[in-house]
This record gives C-alpha cells, structure tokens and sequence, in this order.
C-alpha cells in the first residue's frame, strides 16, 4: 500500500471508504491519480465479521452521539440514533443488504412532474436517466448486480415465497428476488450467496458486494491508494484564491495532523458530510464551505420507511436466507391518484430476535408485547422504502454548545415529515397488510422507521448555484477543486435504495475528474 | 464491596421473609441447598437485585422461561452500576422508589400490581434504563433464542442453502422467472 507525505499536493483525498468514497478513490486509482483515503472507522475483515445482530451492531456503526429532533417518530424511539449507518472500511456497504435498483426516468425530474408541492423544496436533477443509464451499467457490472447482464436471480428464501404469494393475490404484476449486488453465481473472485442471512451485519463470505473487499483492495493493488483509517476529518482548508488545499484531521490518538491535496471528495454520508463543510467555515466562507446557497445541511432526505410484519399459521422462519430476498415494484410509480406524489417500493426484510425486540414496537413492553415475539417463527416481514420530498427545514446542523471528543460540533438532525411523506406511508402500510392478509395472515403489525440507512440531500446537485451546492458531476458550485461524492448530492431521493445510483455518480464523477485533470483544470 | 449471591428459588419460596446471608472468605453469599442457579452481585445489594429481577420479569414477561434468563439482565446491570456511579445511583434511588410505591416490597407485589406501579413511572429514566437493558441483554441470550425457535449464527453450518432456506411447505413454489433455482456450486 502507499504512503504518501502530508505535504504531497499532488494527491486526491477522498474522505470515507463506502459506496461513494470507496467506489471514487478505486476510480481515481485505476486511472493513474494517487489517493489518501481518509476513514474515520476500523479496518475488519471477513475473519471478524460474526452472525451476531448487536455485537455487529457495536463493531460497525456509527455512534458517536447525533441528536434527533422535530416531529418525526425517530426523535423520540431513538432520540441519539437517528441514523444506522458504518463507521468502518467500506462504510455502510458492509452493513446495506445490496438492493442496487436504478432510479426511474421521472424521478430525476420531480419539479417537471410531480409540480409545485406546498412545503417541499422540489428541483429537477441537472442530469437525466439516459445520462446516467450507461453507468448504472457500469456500477451493475462492477458490483455484479443479479438479474443484470447475464446474471440471474438468486433464489427466494421462505420469507419472499410469503411475499411472492401475498403480491400476486393481491394483483401486483413485478414481483421476484429483486435486483441484489449478491452473487447469484461466483463473480469477481467472490463466491455465490449460501442463504447465510445476517447480510446487514456483513456478509461472512463476501458474497455481497462492499467496498470493502472489492474496491479498496483493487485500488491498493495500484500501488496509488493511501488508506488511513481510524481518522477523522475535522476541517477543509482553503486558501485565499477560494480553493481547497487540504484537509485537517485527527488520528486515533487525537493528533492532528494535515494532508495537502489537489482536490478533496467529501463522502461521508449525508450527515456527517454537511457537517464537516459546516465545520469548516472561515471568513471568506463564513456559512461554510460551499454553502454560498444556505443549502448545506438542508433538503435531508432519509426515505419515507416503515415495515410490517405478520403472523402466519404455519411458520415461515423469516431469518434463513437474504434479508432482503424480494420486491414488489407496482407501487413505485408516479400515480397521484393514490393520494401522494412518487411511488414507494415493497421489499422482504427479517430481523432476529435480539433486533425485532428492539423495533417491533419501540418502547413497548407488558404481556401483549412478549406475545408478539413469542409468534417469531411464524412472521414474514417486509419494508418500505418510498421517495420522501426534501424540506429546506429538515437538515443538519451543528450543535452550538456540545462537541465531539475532537472537539467538532456533534450534529443535530432535524426531521418532520411532510404530509405527502405521511400519505404514501399510511398506503404503504395498507398495501403491506393487504398483501400479507391476501396470503394468510392472522396478525399484521405495523412497524415504525428504523434509524436512518438511507440519507440523503444535504448537498444538493443543481443546475443554478443559489438552489443547491453541486454541479451536475458533484463539484461544488462555489470551489472547483471540492467535490461531494456520496447520497448528499442527490436532488431528490426517488423511491429506490440509493447505492446503485451513488455507486454509478462516483464511476462518472471519477471518470469527469480524470478528464478535468487532463485539461489542466484540476 | 461485598458481594451477594441472589437466589431466586429461595426468594419464590420464602417471600417477604429475610433471606439467611453466611460469610464465605470475605463475600456474603445468599444460597439455598437445592438451588439450581445464582448469580454473584458485585455493587447492588439483595433486595435491589430482587426488586429489578421482579421489574423486568413484568417488563417482558414469557410465562415457559424461568428466572435464570432474567437473572441475566439484573448481572448485566449490576456490573453497569460497579463501573459507573451514575448508574448506581439510578438503579438504587429507582428501586427505592419501586418498593415505596406499595405497602409491600415490589417483588412482593402481583403482577397485576406490579405493571400498575411500573406504568406509573414509565417516563422516568430509571425505567427507561431497566427497558432498555432488558431489550437488550434478555433478548440477547443465546439460550433465550432457543425458546422462540431462532436459529442465530449460521454461517458455520454453510448457511441455509441446503438447510431449509426455502423449506415452506404451506404455499406451492414461486415461478422460476421469480424464484431462479438455487445454485449449489
């Protein structure tokens, strides 16, 4: 691996290892750029991983403290967790459950079609579908995406053969094993799936893509990549000409130390990356960086979720196999009919025990909660994930008095949900005990969001700089040599799991960066 | 510190009485001659480990799992309580108020009785410590898995693959185009 000096100008620094930062540094790498990666987690490897729902938990999450606030149910079940997302090498794609679906057409946009909508701060996307479509091509082949290419399905596990049956009784047309960066075959040196389950506390045989064990060990077998991990950045340098020369950080130990850099990616996942742009506020940016808009931090966006599970007679024993083994994609579509603009995705989705205490009913206890549990065996499970609209007053901000053990602000995440959020969830909720009644059930609960997995928005891609704080390939409107590399430069949310889409942004943002460098402009 | 041996057999059978403690080198040992598990308390004393096993086995209670299981919980708090005061100090001023709140010790109580007391102070932290312990060491255990018929770690026996990951019987198979066919290296 490489070691390159703090003073070495000549480098990229691209901060957290996941989907986004992981995929670019690999990008950039391939094609002759030197790299430091900064990652402020653990390097693991499979050896470490266990099937063990919270010492997985413990080992990979982020959890330094974060405060919840506003209306949403997240600020009162978890009120210092609002997101579940990784603080580890490979970020949160060792823990995501490889759903990798490629955004609708119309979802890139939303202004066009959905209109205007009171309260939300709605924008197209400066780039469409047809731009995009080759590399979410690109990021299929890279991550082996199944049911792309020539690459099959993987099996349904029990828990999607409830599924299957409940969708198709109840008429919905797209129902199957979905689209999963899980290798339904061996694929690039990985093996096929074994039906392990555990896939959110990392895959124990790698079948599952994850920046991990695919991007980061290609990257350092270029003899260009730097990692440093158990770091965390504190600050954006810049000089006086408006340009990033760096990028403060502190080692394990607390040390400071600071890396000089041609450019810098932010990628640290939509929270923490507007946080480490606010935290970087100087006089000549003094909202912070890039944030000439206002608009760092706001347009958070987290996906309108919520799961239902249900009871069956008979059991079904939900936790063999793929957690997420199944989708339903009819309820995607734009149909204001329903009563809600953008559409939503039905997906399987299992707990084990120790999780399903935990969320089944957040703070519940007493005899009818513990009778709920005792029916484990016998529950299918499902999860929806529906495009939630951005709000300029749902956003990260620092806290003004209390800080991390750096001293830098923790965040606080502000979320209510806007009534459209509210709307498509109520139906979803409905269609997912429709679709488990249609297939036999005798209990239907339904259950609350988790903490955040998907977060997005926070440094949104626009066309004009006062509506947002990217351009088009994820550069920074006001400073040519930031770029922002993850979920945060997403406009809008659309219905589907993001990573395809943050995966397929990196490749061309690498691919726009190589092609700027090569003109001198970077 | 001294430290107590909680027996919980001996509790069920001599309620309300005060429980025989003997000095076994240096450690104050509560035993009972059948008892068939303990634990050793490092920082609470008796009545409050008696009192928190009573609070979480209302908390959630599964009627086929003995005290042992909870007992759990109550060792995992009492090691929380010796290495931070503040959470000593929640546990004990938590528990005296739980054995104030009736005329009897709460452990004394019904659990008819003791969910009324427990609902009264549902807002206040020391409930929401004991709740969220439990969640978390309670359903935690292993040996509790077994009772709701969780398999846990899977990844030494090759997964599911071909271990019943689709072995559903009630519903007929879905179309392949759906549900390809599994593949077995």
């Amino acid at each position: 691996m490489a070691r390159f000096a703090l003073d070495d100008d000549s480098v990229v620094v691209v901060i957290g290892s996941g989907a986004g930062g992981g995929t670019l540094a690999n990008e950039l790498c391939q094609q002759g750029i030197k790299v430091v990666l900064l990652e402020a987690g653990k390097r693991y490897t499979l050896d470490d991983f266990v099937n063990d729902e919270w010492e997985m938990f413990f080992k990979l999450s982020w959890l330094d403290k974060r405060i919840a606030t506003g209306s949403w149910r997240i600020a009162r079940d978890f009120p210092n967790l609002p997101a579940w997302i990784c603080k580890t090498v490979g970020g949160t794609t060792v823990h995501w459950a490889g759903a990798s679906l490629r955004f609708q057409p119309h979802e890139f946009r939303t202004k066009s079609v959905y209109g205007d909508i009171e309260g939300a701060n709605l924008l197209d996307w400066p780039l469409d579908y047809d731009e995009l479509a080759p590399y979410y091509a690109k990021a299929e082949r890279k991550m082996g995406t199944t049911r792309t290419e020539d690459r099959p399905g993987l099996p349904g596990n029990n828990n999607f053969k409830v599924f299957y049956h409940g969708a198709r009784r109840l008429g919905y047309k797209v129902v199957h094993t979905g689209r999963m960066s899980i290798n339904s075959r061996p694929y690039d040196g990985r093996p096929a799936c074994q039906q392990i389950g555990f896939c959110f506390q990392g895959c124990k045989i790698g079948a599952k893509w994850s920046t991990l064990y695919t991007e980061i060990p290609k990257a350092e077998a270029t003899g260009r990549l730097d990692l440093r991990t158990e770091v965390q950045a504190l600050r954006i340098e810049h000089d006086r000409s408006g340009r990033v020369t760096g990028v403060v950080y502190a080692d394990a130990e607390g040390q400071q130390h600071f890396q000089r850099a041609r450019a810098v990616c932010v990628a640290c996942n939509a929270i923490e990356t507007p946080r480490l742009l606010l935290n970087s506020a100087s006089n000549m940016f003094p909202d912070g960086l890039a944030n000439g808009s206002g608009q760092v931090g706001r347009n958070y966006m987290r996906h309108t979720t919520g799961s239902v599970y249900a009871v069956f007679p008979q059991p079904v024993r939900m936790y063999r196999g793929t957690t997420m083994a199944g989708i339903v994609t009819d309820e995607s579509r734009h149909d204001p009919r329903r009563g809600f603009v953008g559409g939503y995705e039905l997906e399987t989705i299992s707990l084990g025990v120790p999780f399903l205490a935990a969320f089944l009913e957040p703070g519940a206890w007493g005899r009818a909660y513990t009778r709920k549990l005792e029916q484990y065996t016998h529950m299918a499970g499902l999860w929806i994930v529906g495009e939630d609209m951005p709000q300029e007053t749902n956003r990260i901000t620092l806290h003004p008095e209390e800080k991390d053990r750096f001293g830098m602000p923790i965040p606080v995440v502000n979320f209510d949900d806007h009534p459209n959020d509210i709307a498509m969830r109520e139906h979803a909720y409905r269609a997912g005990r429709a679709l488990y009644e249609a297939a036999g059930a005798v209990e239907v609960y339904e259950v609350p969001p988790y903490p955040s997995t998907h977060n997005l928005g926070t440094c949104r891609m626009s066309v004009r700089p006062e509506d947002g704080v990217v351009d088009r390939y994820g550069r920074a409107h006001e400073i040519p040599n930031l770029f922002i590399s993850d979920g945060s430069q997403f406009t809008t949310g659309g219905a589907e799991n993001p990573t395809l889409t943050i995966v397929a942004l990196a490749i061309r943002q690498a691919e726009h960066m190589v092609r700027l460098m090569s003109r001198g402009e970077l | 510190m001294p430290k107590y041996i909680l027996d919980r057999r001996r509790f069920l059978r001599r309620t309300g009485q005060a429980v025989l403690g003997l000095t076994l080198g240096g450690q104050v040992a509560f035993f009972d001659p059948d008892r068939s598990w303990a634990i050793v308390l490092e920082t609470l004393d008796q009545a409050a480990a008696r009192a928190l096993l009573a609070m979480t086995r209302t908390l959630f209670p599964h009627p086929a799992l003995g005290d042992e299981y909870y007992a759990v919980v109550v060792e995992a708090l009492d090691a929380e309580a010796g290495q931070d005061d503040a959470v000593r100090k929640l546990l004990q001023d938590g528990v005296a108020r739980l054995d104030r709140a009736r005329q009897l010790a709460f452990a004394d109580l019904s659990p008819g009785t003791r969910t009324q007391v427990l609902r009264e102070m549902e807002d206040e932290p020391f409930f929401q410590k004991v709740r969220s312990a439990t969640v978390f060491h309670f359903y935690n255990n292993k040996l509790v898995w077994r009772h709701f018929g969780y398999e846990g770690s899977s990844w030494e026996f090759g997964g599911y693959l071909r271990r019943g990951f689709q072995d559903l019987g009630w519903l007929p198979d879905p179309p392949p185009e759906a549900s390809p066919a599994p593949y077995f290296g």
